[in-house]
């Protein structure tokens, strides 16, 4: 059983790490289609993929974010990245594996995984 | 949807489209009674009459990216298809409640499914909107409340991975704990 006091451990950890996130312009953003098409298609495990792998990765300029429908529902679940100085880049029909692939090869690596592009898929 | 969790998670979003602050979320159900009800209720903007008359419509919506909206229809036919029924209410600038009710045992009816992930999903995308999971059953009830834990982190944003791992892990056990097998 879980307790708030294990929360505690979770703070002090947290708050002894805080301020490193480096400046805002540089983040990453890892936008993932939570309306009710993508939510019907798996969003929500390839979300919690993405949150943990960037977590347990420690990406720092990397966030994930929640949106709504991207509006290519049959292509959900959709997992779009917004890089800096770089064109978005948009995913079809992620599951978990590729959702921690991804966070591996494009956002670690550096290298879009085309094969699950948007532009592959069409 | 395959899971009640998963059509609460779609309906919480639209609670926090309309821009809840507050969103309670209960499931009580009830094997002396057959009955499953779900209750989602927001402080969000609500509705006028005429677009509430009709919000059961898939064709009335409030998304942009083309004219039909299933996120209700869907939990209405889920409620029906399982001898259930299907309410909401809502006032302009006050809120929404709805509630769907379902026969527990009926073979239509759908499994609740991982309230954990949605809860840690919702938290994510909306950290910093006060979520309540109330979840009973004959054993007893199971509260999951974000004030206590903002409380506890104290500035620590309840959007980090290691405290959505702490959401997910301890509404698992506590639902665990409310559950009939354990008794």
């Amino acid at each position: 059983m879980k307790t708030l006091e294990d929360l505690k451990k979770i703070r002090e950890e947290m708050q002894s790490q805080i301020n490193l996130r480096t400046d805002e312009s540089d983040v990453t953003r890892i936008v993932v289609g939570m309306a009710t098409c993508g939510i019907a298609a798996g969003a929500r495990p390839v979300l919690e993929a993405l949150v943990n792998e960037v977590g347990s990765r420690k990406l720092q300029n990397v966030v994930v974010t929640q949106t709504g429908c991207i509006g290519v529902c049959r292509l959900e679940p959709i997992v779009e990245v917004y890089e800096k100085g770089q064109e978005k880049v948009t995913y079809v029909q992620m599951d978990p594996d590729k959702a921690r692939k991804l966070v591996s090869e494009h956002l670690v690596n550096g290298r879009v995984v085309q094969a699950w592009t948007i532009g592959a898929a069409e | 949807m395959k899971e009640l969790s998963l059509n609460v998670l779609d309906l919480a979003q639209n609670a926090l489209s309309a821009g809840a602050r507050h969103i309670e979320i209960a499931i009580e159900e009830s094997e002396a009674d057959d009955r499953l009800s779900l209750r989602i209720a927001d402080d969000g903007s609500g509705m006028d009459p005429d677009f509430l008359a009709g919000v059961t419509d898939p064709f009335v919506t409030t998304r942009t990216t083309r004219p039909v909206g299933m996120g209700i229809p869907l939990i209405k036919m889920a409620a029906e298809m399982a001898e259930g029924d299907f309410r909401i209410r809502s006032q302009k600038g006050e809120g929404t409640e709805l509630t769907a009710t379902f026969r527990r045992s009926h073979m239509d009816r759908m499994p609740v499914g991982d309230m954990a992930g949605t809860l840690a999903a919702l938290v994510q995308g909306a950290p910093d909107v006060d979520y309540i999971y109330k979840r009973t059953t004959d054993c007893g009830s199971f509260t999951f409340d974000t004030a206590l834990i903002r409380k506890e982190l104290e500035g620590v944003p309840l959007g980090e991975p290691a405290v959505l791992n702490w959401i997910r892990e301890y509404i698992v056990s506590g639902e665990a704990e409310v559950m009939a097998e354990n008794m």
